[in-house]
């Protein structure tokens, strides 16, 4: 492995929130234990785990959000951008489809007004959104619609990166597979690296290279799809495997 | 279909007739507002004084036209002021909370712990009287309002993922409060606007009817209101015609800011 085909690099990591333990005294609460992976250009890395296992803590570190933790993020790239679950409430529903794509943009400020429609208008080509959908807002649109503009705007700055935070879940089966396959094709086309949060393991099988099982803020099993689902090494990936079915 | 949105129709068109009458007035009145017409004192509406004439035989519609002029000025510059900073410390105490929420929103509850016309009262005392120091008064009285409401929207708004999308995108804190964040708020703020403001055209006529705030000879509706109280029973219409201005101000705004929250929805 080529050190320079790495986009991210995450050495020993765990955090904590401080939290009030209802007696005015101010705890320390762990949520991430010890975490050490890698992310390769061009690949989709899965995390799977129960919800409240740390994967969103996890995100926020790897964001540069939270400061209480110990261990080292490396980013070789420039910062990642983001994919949210629900993309209603990631789009600003204020503003035309059109004006959040090219918010990017503007606040780069390196391009003129002509310049920025250019490539807002490329971008809505890419993830396969109708032209004509700049001038509407983002409620006006259908879920996957919504999805493929949330994609877009993370695109359009051109990241290696890209965090997406169960972003088909909320999308019924057909969408999701459409998504996916635009994500798919992302990845194959500019070699993107996804790190595609999920417990859907169905949509993980479907989608990642690799996949890493998250419990109780430890990364107990770590391995290639393919093997990981053929041959599940710890029991609580069994069990999650059982769940799935 | 959208349904018809009667208030705001029926608010924006009697808000822009009054704002008509008030423009008109600045401009050109039927009589001089200021001219004592010795032969027709008291004297009830006719064709020459379409709302009569007060004890001095001044014409009352004129006088309407330059006071409604007065009473708009001072509830605009209200609204204007606790508008502008009740937003700016809303919108930096909800994004940001911790020690500058505390802070500043512990001084907005002091500030709202007196009732607000005694602390108007008090701040004109201070200032002085006159138009520009009751406007500066009631616009502070006016601000702990506004900056509760914004502070609210923007606490609300700043943990939105479209929020946490626009720091990811970089974009500065100034350009998340202000473009990204404020025009989401825009409809709760339009409508606390317009309240404020009828609020503000009430205090006027309040602080105005006690004696204090504008001076006599640039009487607003809230000094023609009091001064008509001693002849009531004598020249009803003095009251009728500044009460009336108040009424259709108070109740165009009012139905623009109803048919603003219906918006939408």
């Amino acid at each position: 492995m080529n050190d320079n085909d790495l986009v991210l690099e995450v050495k020993n990591l765990s955090a904590w929130y401080r939290e009030n333990d209802g007696r005015g005294r101010r705890v320390r609460h762990d949520v991430l234990h010890d975490i050490d992976f890698t992310l390769r250009r061009g690949e989709i890395l899965g995390l799977v785990g129960e919800s409240g296992t740390g994967k969103t803590t996890l995100v926020r570190c790897i964001l540069g959000l939270l400061d209480t933790h110990t261990g080292e993020v490396v980013h070789y790239t420039k910062r990642p951008q983001m994919i949210f679950q629900d993309p209603l409430s990631s789009l600003n529903p204020a503003y035309t489809v059109g004006w959040i794509l090219e918010e990017p943009l503007r606040i780069y400020g390196k391009y003129d007004a002509p310049e920025r429609k250019r490539r807002v208008a490329e971008i809505v080509e890419l993830v396969g959104l109708p032209a004509d959908c700049v001038t509407r807002k983002p409620r006006e649109l259908s879920g996957g619609q919504r999805q493929r503009v949330s994609i877009g705007v993370a695109l359009i700055q051109k990241p290696s990166l890209i965090i997406a935070d169960e972003p088909v879940s909320a999308l019924d089966v057909t969408i999701q597979r459409q998504i996916l396959e635009l994500m798919r094709s992302l990845r194959d086309e500019y070699r993107l690296s996804f790190l595609f949060i999920s417990h859907d393991l169905n949509v993980v099988y479907q989608l990642c290279d690799r996949v890493m099982v998250m419990k109780k803020g430890r990364i107990v099993e770590q391995n290639t799809v393919a093997e990981l689902f053929a041959n599940p090494r710890e029991e609580y990936t069994k069990t999650l495997l059982a769940a799935a079915d | 279909m959208k349904k018809r949105n009667y208030y705001l129709l029926f608010g924006a068109i009697l808000t822009a007739a009054v704002l008509a009458f008030i423009l008109l007035g600045y401009f050109w009145t039927p009589c001089d507002p200021m001219k004592m017409d010795g032969a027709a004192r008291s004297a009830a509406p006719s064709l020459r004084h379409l709302m009569g004439t007060d004890k001095f035989g001044r014409d009352i519609l004129s006088r309407v036209m330059k006071g409604a002029g007065a009473t708009f000025l001072v509830a605009f510059g209200t609204v204007v002021i606790g508008t502008v900073i009740g937003t700016l410390v809303g919108a930096l105490t909800g994004y940001f909370g911790g020690w500058l929420d505390e802070v500043l929103m512990r001084f907005n509850d002091a500030l709202s712990a007196f009732p607000g016309f005694l602390l108007a009262l008090v701040l004109v005392s201070v200032l002085g009287p006159g138009r520009r120091h009751l406007l500066l008064a009631l616009g502070i009285v006016f601000i702990p309002s506004y900056a509760r409401i914004v502070r609210t929207e923007f606490k609300r708004a700043s943990v939105q993922n479209y929020v946490k999308s626009a720091r990811l995108m970089g974009a500065s804190t100034f350009r998340i409060l202000f473009v990204h964040i404020l025009p989401n708020i825009l409809t709760v703020l339009l409508s606390a606007i317009t309240i404020g403001f009828n609020n503000a055209v009430l205090a006027e006529a309040a602080m105005s009817y006690l004696g204090i705030g504008v001076s006599p000879d640039e009487a607003s509706l809230g000094y023609m209101l009091s001064d008509s109280q001693a002849y009531l029973s004598t020249t009803p219409w003095y009251a009728l015609g500044a009460g009336l201005v108040i009424v259709l101000l108070i109740l165009g705004v009012g139905l623009i800011g109803e048919g603003l929250q219906r918006k939408d929805l």
